[in-house]
């Protein structure tokens, strides 16, 4: 009777405690819905709408050694076609020979076109907390913006995407690092938490739908764009693993697996992020 | 001559059309490739971190659910791996276990040179008291871990095991092997141990 009465308390303790986390929970995500209803009702309201601006600018200016601008370079629908380009990326590219997403693509055409040399750019490829989002990070922002509205309709049905979504599938399941952990961990199972941060199970296509399209977004807690490259990285960093390599095989492959997962899925491009 | 270069040609045909119909997979040595460039700005010491051992080979394969077989080499084989305290006293400090158990501190890319001690990040993933209602629904609650159990010494080894490679416990656990994998020394998993067993503990109130 004493360890019976010792189990209902300790559960009546733990619901409570549960109870009131999921209350704060609840409050929070009502604050952050309503801050998001006012970004809705001024979609003007974005800050990353001034990255976009920027890029466009980026992409219309001439720059770089060769002193020409980016309007020939070929997102995948032809050469200068800006819009619904990002709706259909990641895609697999003759010329380059790979697969790649908006941002690596943007590299590509920059160095072919412009004569830009990236080096530098590699070594620290993704912006600081405050610091703006980085050149090619700005054009991939107002590429993006091009397809917002539109729903992710690449195919990737071709060998090499084909090749690369597998390859991304396996990464996406490999623990790696000290911690043992891998993108399964915190994305394999629906209503899962974090401390207090919702997790989307990105495996699943009802919810990959709901995320993957609201990337790059503005990222409140960093106050910065950030790109699918850089997210990509941020969760390598919690995972205790290295920098991953902007525009790498592996992250491209990560990314086109999420891009297919979320096939059909809304973009919602620049998003806002907490 | 004949039959033969037919046999050839037709295995040929089903190798291509096995080609466009199955899914591509991509094998273990393909991962570990594009990991390694991936990876190729990491330091040397640091190539260990994309190698995965036997253990988290089978978990990756199988999506964390070996098979009965599987999941008793593995059992076996991190059992092996895990040390005690020279004294035998497995109870630490809770109130350092706590600390440890709100640090998410240690081994990131940002953490070079260590300015603090490794953390667990418990609380990432568990509810431990009910103090801290900021907590992950990952891993199982651990509210009164200890007073369920009724601090039994069986228990405290038990949990002291877990804590140092949950493996031996529950083959491909989602969490860190962390007194194997050297994130927490012997002193940590004890005062670990001391926050989930220990009466004192707010965990156990």
């Amino acid at each position: 009777m004493l360890a019976m009465t010792i189990v209902v308390a300790g559960s009546t303790a733990h619901v409570a405690a549960q109870q009131s986390a999921d209350a704060e929970q609840a409050a929070v995500e009502r604050e952050l819905e309503k801050y998001r209803k006012m970004m809705r009702d001024d979609p003007w309201s974005n800050p990353a709408l001034l990255d976009a601006d920027r890029g466009e600018e980026l992409w219309k200016k001439p720059a770089g050694p060769k002193n020409v601008s980016l309007e020939k370079c070929d997102l995948g629908k032809g050469p200068g076609v800006v819009d619904g380009a990002f709706a259909e990326l990641p895609r697999y590219f003759e010329d380059a020979k790979r697969v790649m997403d908006v941002e690596t693509r943007i590299l590509y055409c920059r160095e072919q076109l412009q004569g830009i040399d990236h080096a530098e750019f590699l070594k620290n490829p993704h912006p600081g907390g405050g610091a703006r989002v980085k050149d090619i990070g700005a054009i991939a922002t107002y590429v993006a913006s091009k397809s917002n509205g539109k729903t992710f309709a690449a195919k990737l049905d071709k060998p090499e995407e084909r090749a690369a979504v597998e390859l991304g599938k396996e990464l996406f399941n490999a623990r790696m690092g000290p911690f043992d952990f891998s993108c399964t961990t915190c994305h394999a199972e629906s209503g899962k938490r974090i401390r207090l941060q919702p997790l989307p199970y990105l495996s699943k296509p009802d919810e990959a739908k709901k995320v993957v399209g609201e990337w790059p977004a503005y990222r409140v807690s960093s106050t910065h764009v950030m790109t699918m490259q850089h997210r990509v990285l941020d969760c390598f960093w919690q995972m205790r693993m290295h920098r991953i390599e902007f525009g790498s095989e592996a992250s491209n492959a990560l990314i086109a697996y999420m891009v297919k997962t979320a096939q059909g899925g809304e973009i919602n491009a620049p998003g806002m992020k907490r | 001559m004949k039959t033969f270069s037919l046999t050839l040609a037709a295995a040929g045909l089903s190798a291509m059309l096995a080609a466009a119909i199955a899914p591509l997979h991509a094998d273990e040595a393909k991962v570990a490739a594009a990991l390694k460039e991936a990876f190729k700005r990491a330091p040397e010491d640091w190539a260990g971190r994309i190698q995965p051992d036997e253990t988290m080979k089978t978990c990756s394969k199988t999506n964390n659910s070996p098979s009965a077989e599987q999941a008793k080499a593995i059992e076996a084989r991190e059992k092996a791996t895990i040390k005690y305290p020279a004294d035998g006293k497995l109870l630490g400090d809770w109130k350092e276990g706590e600390k440890i158990a709100q640090s998410g501190y240690g081994m990131r890319f940002t953490d070079y040179p260590p300015r603090n001690p490794n953390g667990g990040n418990c609380y990432a993933c568990h509810q431990i008291t009910k103090q801290e209602v900021s907590f992950g629904t990952i891993g199982p609650s651990l509210l009164e871990y200890g007073k369920i159990r009724k601090f039994s010494e069986a228990d405290t080894k038990a949990a002291y095991e877990k804590i140092y490679n949950s493996h031996a416990s529950f083959p491909c656990s989602l969490m860190p092997r962390f007194g194997t994998n050297g994130v927490l020394d012997i002193d940590a998993v004890k005062h670990l141990t001391a926050l989930l067993m220990s009466p004192d503990s707010p965990v156990n109130k």
